[in-house]
């Protein structure tokens, strides 16, 4: 298709028959959302780059295609179970093409009131906390592709986890595409919820089972309550010809600590958005990311942390090894506000680039309107460090691998602090194999 | 075992080393003294093989191969061994990695099998009580937030595990305590043998103490200007460097 307008009414037509597909479900109360999110959508445009958010990032790409909403596939269990960390014995939840396979999925019996399960599930039953919270962070009126995912908001994960309680082994939750040579949309749409002095990690891995062309436009909400602890990684593997628009949007009571991990490795163009705001006072907010790209990837993270009440602290860091003729863009704004007395902000984004065909655009933006504040942010793009170079080949160890030892060291800055060992000896794994060739 | 003959060499176009010839056999311990800015560093490097260093002119035979045509791995599997004046931080690589890395690499270089985890572990312990290092040091990223007697002790580790031909201690007692600079000489001293050689490269007189050369060489503007036995460190201590440059300059 070539034109914008031709697009939108593309999706705007695939909602009548999305809609048509809901059945019963359309009668519920959410579904007057998703009405006003279609709405919106038809009133916003796809982001150009003289949008100040998508400067760098051009998605004319992916809007060359016209998306298909995905239809349910199947998946037998040999080809799902190499991507679970096998020695995590926790909940699992597996997603083929945005919608919840019950038969791949591995969910505990819980009479402690502990919920994890599919969107879809939650929606029917028509849960308290989908009303609660479905919608309510992600804002559709503004971001056309959080239109686009409220509008067709069907399945995803969903965790909840009520007060006093604690999720000891991590939830896993695989989303894997299978293009079947179809140019699919898949939508996963995310809510996990804690309540007062609970605790929960949470693994997504978003996948691809072939090389076709295709879209993940994924939201997820979360919410942290008070004195509530979440641990969320976000692992991107997805083809090198697929599209990922992400938007993580965290909303943080008193007292609660979020840490998150956001490591993107596929896409020809990902993008990710991860939001997080201090509603109280005493909270705690850990974004640290890494990305690795090679060939003609584009990668984008836009981090906004709102520090909108006194005494929280937020650590950011994101790493990136950009390679070939690939760019990243960082974009990490804090913002003080004025009431927000003694903040602690730092933020870091160290990048490295190995040809002279790749790129970083990267723009600190601390907003600060409090003065007894601590904030400081660092931006680097360099090369691999000559002296350290010379200082290992000193010891013998040749060119390229000393270039490995310190390309690996770079990265795993980022990894080591990863709790869960699984996925940290995974990653440790994937650097390995891209860098000590 | 080494032969440098009628070295120049080019730092940012500027010429440091102009014409340097030494040669140090197997065994023997050469100390290289000289006032600041004489080019002791700069020939230090050039033998390691660092790159902004740029060689004009001359030779340099290790063990009959020809040294500046190898990389600086390649020197350093040949038996070279460069402590540097400034010992590099490489936050996130472990000391443990950095060794067993090197020492399996130039043990690959030369036919030699590689060390399994337990035998090198095994060697690596020896080692370090040779250089009375704290066991805590070993996980922690290389030189990594070290002070500074830390990072040239952790320099000789490396030197009495990698047991090169040659070493070359650039400086390694500068900014040294005296318990420190004991315990990096008694590395030194321990580690030599009838087939090692050692080059001191130093400003003061103080190191000599206690590691013994067999002869002494001053340079001077990018030249040996003079080369005795270890009493000429001693003249240099008491009178300082100030008439060999009036000597110099009359000759």
């Amino acid at each position: 298709m070539s034109n914008i307008l031709d697009i939108k009414n593309w999706y705007i037509k695939s909602f009548e028959s999305f809609e048509s597909s809901l059945n019963g479900e359309s009668s519920k109360p959410f579904h007057q959302i998703r009405k006003e999110a279609m709405e919106k959508f038809s009133q916003l445009n796809f982001p150009t780059t003289h949008d100040e958010d998508w400067r760098f990032t051009n998605i004319a790409p992916l809007l060359k295609y016209n998306f298909e909403p995905a239809a349910m596939a199947e998946l037998k269990t040999q080809q799902t179970k190499n991507f679970l960390f096998e020695n995590l014995k926790g909940n699992t939840l597996i997603f083929v093409n945005g919608f919840f396979i019950p038969k791949l999925s591995h969910v505990k019996k819980s009479n402690d009131g502990i919920i994890v399960c599919s969107l879809a599930n939650q929606l029917k039953n028509g849960s308290p906390v989908i009303s609660q919270h479905l919608g309510k962070y992600a804002n559709h009126r503004e971001q056309i592709f959080t239109a686009l995912s409220t509008a067709f908001t069907r399945d995803g994960a969903f965790i909840y986890v009520p007060d006093n309680k604690i999720l000891e082994e991590p939830v896993q939750i695989l989303f894997i595409t299978t293009t079947s040579n179809k140019n699919i949309l898949s939508q996963p749409r995310n809510l996990y919820v804690t309540g007062t002095n609970s605790q929960v990690s949470i693994i997504e891995r978003y996948l691809s089972l072939d090389d076709g062309v295709y879209f993940t436009n994924v939201v997820t909400e979360i919410y942290a309550g008070e004195n509530s602890i979440i641990n969320h990684i976000k692992l991107q593997e997805e083809n090198l010809k697929a599209f990922h628009i992400s938007r993580t949007e965290v909303d943080q009571e008193k007292g609660s600590n979020f840490t998150s991990y956001s490591i993107s490795l596929g896409g020809e163009i990902a993008r990710h958005d991860i939001n997080a705001r201090f509603n109280d006072e005493g909270s705690e907010c850990n974004l640290n990311g890494l990305f690795l790209l090679t060939g003609n990837q584009l990668f984008d993270t836009h981090s906004l942390i709102d520090h909108a009440k006194p005494n929280c602290s937020s650590h950011e860091k994101y790493k990136g090894i950009l390679d070939d003729t690939s760019h990243g863009v960082f974009n990490g704004k804090v913002i003080v506000r004025r009431d927000a007395q003694k903040t602690n902000a730092f933020q870091e984004n160290k990048n490295i680039i190995l040809s002279n065909g790749a790129l970083i655009n990267t723009k600190p933006q601390l907003e600060i309107f409090a003065d007894d504040v601590k904030c400081s942010h660092g931006a680097t793009i360099g090369q691999l460090d000559e002296d350290a170079m010379f200082y290992l080949k000193s010891r013998g160890i040749g060119e390229e691998k000393a270039k490995a030892i310190l390309i690996h060291a770079f990265a795993s800055d980022v990894v080591r602090t990863i709790k869960i060992e699984e996925v940290k000896k995974y990653l440790e794994e994937v650097l390995e194999k891209r860098f000590n060739k | 075992m080494l032969e440098i003959k009628n070295l120049h060499a080019n730092v940012g176009g500027k010429e440091i080393l102009k014409g340097i010839d030494l040669t140090v056999n197997t065994g023997e311990v050469h100390a290289i003294m000289g006032p600041n800015g004489s080019g002791k560093s700069t020939l230090a490097q050039v033998l390691a093989g660092r790159k902004e260093y740029e060689v004009t002119k001359g030779e340099v035979i290790f063990n009959g191969k020809n040294l500046l045509e190898l990389s600086p791995e390649d020197r350093a599997r040949e038996g070279i061994f460069l402590a540097f004046q400034y010992p590099v931080e490489i936050p996130g690589v472990s000391n443990v990695n950095l060794l067993k890395t090197a020492i399996n690499e130039i043990r690959k270089y030369n036919s030699e099998e590689e060390l399994d985890a337990m035998e090198f572990m095994t060697l690596l312990k020896k080692k370090m009580k040779l250089v009375e290092m704290d066991q805590s040091l070993l996980s922690r990223s290389v030189n990594d937030g070290f002070s500074g007697g830390e990072k040239k002790r952790n320099e000789i580790l490396q030197m009495a595990v990698l047991e090169p031909k040659l070493s070359i201690l650039d400086e390694t007692d500068s900014g040294l305590d005296i318990d420190a600079l004991r315990i990096v000489a008694n590395g030194v001293n321990k580690l030599k043998s009838p087939d090692r050689s050692t080059i001191v490269v130093t400003h003061y007189q103080r190191l000599l103490n206690y590691i013994v050369p067999d002869y002494v060489h001053v340079l001077y503007n990018g030249k040996i200007v003079k080369s005795g036995t270890k009493e000429l460190a001693l003249e240099l201590e008491a009178k300082g460097y100030d008439w060999l440059k009036e000597q110099k300059e009359f000759a």
